[in-house]
């Protein structure tokens, strides 16, 4: 579908910034240092705790990580059943005439 | 300069007449409509205000202002500005026209006084609507545009039944609060639920939208939904049903926008998932939940226009939006990916973006009503959100894999609607009370505590490793060019199946019976060979016959 002219050919391009496997590194190290750090504010600072559930120590930490394998497990399991050919409504032209001919 | 008591759908209906009659470079003017509109209702309009129209024995109140409806005054004017800035390359003065009038229709609703304006104005809706679906002028797109149709035409007819029936019973049009009960508020609350997208109900929006035109997606996110949840507000606030169909609206949607391929359906089911926060603030009903229904209105109008301007771009740009062919186009497209990234923060409800000041309403307002397991259920589609509209849209669109394709940045227009967008998110989620100020109920909501922040960017943030825990070991699911069935499946394969089934068994039966009665003809004696009839079997017969008959009689006489 996308149109052919904007197909350049990337291979002289010089790699951006983030094809550069080094710079997603330092950005994959420091997301995973200021989720450290979130944990660890959590039980340095006193937070309101207005449920039960928010007893539980890092909960909102431990209930988002969890909520979002979670959805795509099951959103993954949903594909078996709910998946089909981006066709699946509109037949291509070549299947329309078999399809009326076995109508009548 | 100003006019006081003014309908604000009368500018807009005026310059959707002129602009068709004017040479294409007026379209530049259409701009001053919503401008000089919005400023008027700031500095003419006063809660309070009415005009009025009779109509056949009724007074149609054209215009009442409360505080509720200048607030969605001034959003719909700015949503309008926002529009047809971004609309302003498009040479096709139908969806300009198009564009105006749905405007005006919004506006029309949310400042009606009674039933039967509402009524008018959400029929306008539909038809000005649909254009903007139809003006991509693709067999696909006339059939979805079709089926969209259908639906709000559907809500319209339910909605003019439903007000019938309620001035029948109360001797009243007023718009006002209805609440459950009668037939008559059943049917209502159909209708509504229809332009609200209730679960089971919300097809045509996910068929529809991601079929429009770039720019009519733009309109089309804007108002119908917004003007839905507005009567809702309004008709049926603390309605405990509500909350539990609003939970239902804020999860199911998610787990469909993970596994859709093409991104401006992913939008659409989000905007699903948005408003149902929406629908659960309406349903507790207290003056936090309500406020915070609306302010989230207020803000997903912007967001999310925001995101299917970047998604619009990207269309207009490459030609399709299919997450599964697109990828790293932040190399030709810089300022649209920084945009798109602030509208996915402003969805995901990160501190310092708008989603943060009203979805927070809504969470708040859910413990204090008491509904835990419900609360945990937005915080997963909080979560949720993040994941397939703060991380998926950016992320499969301007990153991921590098697909070879480098379009050209969005036109000029584009930019500047996409920039006006992003600072008011920006501007609305540092600065809450400027928008808190146009609230409606009494409000005294502090957004940025320590809790609050701290727990929002834990959500946020281990969502966000969840997507990379789950990436780096191959477990995401990938793009895949493919459709998801979902309740249309009803309507668009079951239900044709069964009639072109039946039609098929009719037809069968019409041959068989047409065999059949030849045979039975072929088995008649024929008259010309009547020499086998001999006048003694005829004589039997008749006695019989009147022996049959008599006994009938007498039968007959006697009982």
């Amino acid at each position: 579908m996308s149109d052919p002219k904007q197909q350049h050919d990337t291979s002289n391009e010089a790699p951006g910034f983030f094809d550069k496997e080094r710079n997603v590194t330092i950005i994959l190290r420091v997301f995973y240092a200021l989720c450290a750090l979130l944990v660890i504010l959590d039980f340095v600072v006193h937070r309101h705790i207005y449920t039960d559930f928010e007893k539980i120590p890092a909960f909102y930490a431990i209930y988002g990580f969890v909520a979002c394998v979670v959805l795509v497990v099951i959103a993954k399991e949903m594909r078996k059943f709910l998946m089909r050919d981006e066709d699946y409504y509109e037949p291509t032209e070549a299947e329309v005439p078999e399809a009326k001919e076995g109508d009548n | 300069m100003w006019i006081t008591n003014l309908p604000p759908f009368i500018p807009f209906f005026i310059g959707a007449i002129l602009l068709p009659l004017l040479p294409n470079k007026a379209r530049y003017f259409a701009l001053l409509l919503p401008i000089w509109g919005g400023l008027n209702l700031f500095f003419a309009a006063t809660p309070g205000d009415w005009v009025s129209m009779p109509m056949l024995e009724f007074e149609l109140q054209l215009m009442h202002v409360d505080k509720l409806s200048l607030m969605f005054g001034y959003l719909f004017h700015i949503a309008a500005l926002i529009a047809i800035t971004y609309s302003l390359h498009v040479k096709d003065k139908l969806q300009q026209t198009a564009g105006l009038l749905y405007a005006g229709s919004a506006l029309g609703a949310v400042f009606c006084g009674d039933l039967l304006g509402l009524f008018i104005f959400w029929e306008l809706l539909a038809l000005t609507s649909v254009w903007l679906i139809w003006a991509r002028r693709t067999e696909k797109a006339n059939a979805a545009g079709i089926r969209y149709l259908i639906f709000q035409v559907l809500s319209g007819v339910l909605l003019l039944a439903g007000t019938l029936l309620h001035y029948h019973q109360t001797g009243s049009f007023e718009f006002t609060y209805i609440g459950l009960g009668s037939m008559a508020s059943w049917l209502i609350f159909f209708a509504l639920g229809i332009k609200c997208a209730f679960p089971f109900l919300h097809t045509w929006l996910t068929d529809g939208y991601p079929e429009a035109t770039p720019t009519g997606a733009v309109f089309l996110s804007a108002f119908t939904t917004k003007v839905a949840i507005f009567a809702l507000a309004k008709t049926f606030p603390g309605e405990s049903l509500l909350v539990y169909i609003g939970a239902a609206m804020t999860c199911f949607p998610i787990f469909y926008a993970v596994i859709e391929n093409d991104l401006r359906k992913v939008l659409a089911y989000s905007l699903i998932n948005q408003l149902g926060f929406m629908v659960c603030g309406i349903g507790i009903g207290t003056e936090l939940a309500l406020n915070g229904a609306v302010a989230h209105a207020f803000n997903d109008v912007i967001f999310k226009g925001l995101l299917f301007m970047t998604m619009g771009a990207v269309l207009y740009r490459v030609g399709h939006v299919m997450g599964s062919d697109l990828g790293g186009l932040h190399k030709t497209m810089p300022k649209t990916t920084i945009f798109c990234i602030v509208g996915a923060a402003s969805i995901s409800a990160f501190p310092l973006f708008s989603g943060f000041v009203s979805k927070s309403m809504v969470m708040a307002a859910m413990i204090e009503a008491g509904h835990e397991y419900l609360w945990l259920m937005l915080l997963f589609a909080s979560a949720g959100v993040f994941h397939h509209a703060g991380i998926k849209i950016p992320f499969f669109a301007f990153f991921a894999h590098d697909s070879g394709l480098r379009p050209k940045e969005a036109p000029n227009n584009m930019l500047a609607a996409m920039f006006i967008a992003s600072v008011l998110c920006i501007v609305i989620g540092s600065y809450p009370d400027v928008m808190y100020a146009l609230l409606p109920w009494e409000n005294e909501y502090v957004p940025y505590d320590i809790t609050h922040t701290l727990t929002q960017l834990q959500l946020l943030f281990f969502s966000a490793l969840a997507f990379v825990w789950l990436n780096k070991k191959g477990l995401y699911p990938p793009e895949l060019r493919s459709v998801n069935i979902d309740m249309e499946w009803l309507y668009r394969r079951m239900m044709p199946a069964i009639g072109s089934r039946i039609a098929m068994r009719l037809g069968q039966l019409r041959d068989d019976s047409n065999a059949y009665v030849g045979q039975l003809i072929a088995g008649l004696p024929k008259v010309s060979e009547s020499s086998a009839y001999s006048t003694a079997q005829l004589t039997r017969r008749m006695a019989a016959i009147l022996a049959i008959m008599l006994l009938l009689g007498y039968i007959s006489r006697n009982l």
